[in-house]
């Protein structure tokens, strides 16, 4: 069924509108939910620098929750895990985070440490 | 890439400024690794003695008890059990019976063992379920640590690098790698360590290592001091069987 002389235009108006009002709220939504994960992200390395492995960890979540495209919370959710044995969690936060920044050598590196002694944890439990 | 080349790399982009741009944390983890093999069952650990053999400066049976018992006294959760070790390789023969074939050198009562093949001889006591079940039984069904150690003197000569300090024509000193022929001895530690239930008699795990060190052939090193030295090389992996091992390192927190 196609849209009559009247409607058509309206209800196209209303989609431009829409699409415009969406287009200039949504950097600035971005950049919220970025500085809410950040604030998390700074707190979770806060505690973890004094041994509060659980509690960072729930911050980390929390921000990879609110913004689950920031490499660098997936990377410390990562640690956390390995911090505390969870090494499947830990895999896949690494893979993440190096899925989202695939040039970060900081990362990288993180995860290579973590492979190393996953894959030697691994062959031994082969045996 | 392998970590250490990673480390090298992540260095270089640190020297090259590229740190600067992040903000990082480097932070000391330390990962648990569990344990191969489930020991909550047991309170109690009895290192009963091993089958030893080998060189004969070092009674590799009595110092491998009393070393395993004082590592499982500080890092795993069990009481140790103090007892006299056993002479495992005495009690296999008696327990083969008089058809049994002696082996190594039986020129006296007392069990000789210079071999591998000698060890293998004594093998059939760690399937002596009903032998081992009674021995649990008297010291209240612990986890039995028992096995074999060879511990033989090795001597091999070859070709080994080594770094040599040069001067260049402007006088720095540097070092350079140089292959020389040089003629070496030391030892071979070849240990199999059993775990068996004390409940049952039966073994739970086993596990075989092989060490090896070799030393200059003037230099004048104690069997004993090679012992520990290739002892403590196995140590975490013997432990590792039976408590949660800690891995320390280090992890980079990013903002």
């Amino acid at each position: 069924m196609g849209y009559s002389g009247i409607e058509y235009p309206m209800k196209f108006r209303a989609f431009v509108l829409a699409a415009l009002f969406f287009g200039l709220l949504s950097p600035a939504a971005y950049a919220d939910r970025r500085s809410e994960a950040k604030s998390q992200v700074d707190f979770g390395i806060n505690v973890a620098q004094r041994g509060l492995w659980k509690e960072a960890q729930y911050r980390w979540e929390r921000a990879v929750e609110i913004d689950p495209t920031y490499a660098a919370a997936w990377n410390n959710l990562a640690v956390a895990y390995e911090q505390q044995g969870q090494f499947d969690e830990a895999r896949k936060a690494y893979e993440k985070a190096v899925d989202l920044a695939p040039n970060n050598l900081l990362i990288q590196q993180n995860y290579d440490l973590f492979k190393e002694i996953n894959d030697r944890t691994r062959s031994r439990d082969s045996r | 890439m392998t970590a250490r080349g990673a480390g090298t790399a992540v260095s270089l982009a640190l020297a090259l400024g590229l740190g600067a741009c992040t903000s990082f944390y480097e932070i000391p983890i330390e990962t648990p690794i569990s344990p191969k093999l489930d020991v909550s069952a047991f309170r109690r650990v009895l290192v009963v003695g091993f089958i030893s053999g080998g060189s004969e400066d070092v009674d590799a049976n009595l110092e491998t008890v009393r070393l395993l018992r004082s590592q499982l006294r500080s890092r795993s959760g069990m009481a140790v059990i103090e007892a006299d070790p056993l002479p495992l390789a005495e009690i296999a023969r008696e327990n083969a019976g008089p058809a049994a074939e002696p082996v190594g050198d039986v020129a006296t009562d007392a069990v000789q063992i210079r071999t591998q093949r000698d060890l293998d001889t004594f093998e059939h006591i760690f399937a002596d379920v009903a032998y081992w079940k009674k021995l649990g039984e008297e010291y209240q069904e612990p986890l039995i640590v028992t096995g074999t150690i060879l511990f033989t003197p090795h001597q091999r000569s070859g070709m080994v690098e080594r770094t040599q300090e040069v001067q260049d024509q402007f006088g720095r000193r540097r070092t350079i790698p140089v292959r020389t022929y040089m003629e070496r001895k030391g030892f071979i530690l070849s240990p199999k360590f059993v775990f068996i239930d004390g409940r049952t008699g039966t073994t739970l795990y086993s596990e075989t290592f092989r060490e090896e060190i070799l030393y200059n052939a003037q230099q004048n090193t104690p069997a004993l001091s090679s012992y520990f030295e290739l002892m403590d090389r196995l140590i975490p992996s013997f432990l590792s069987t039976l408590s949660t091992q800690k891995i320390r390192g280090t992890r980079v927190l990013l903002k």
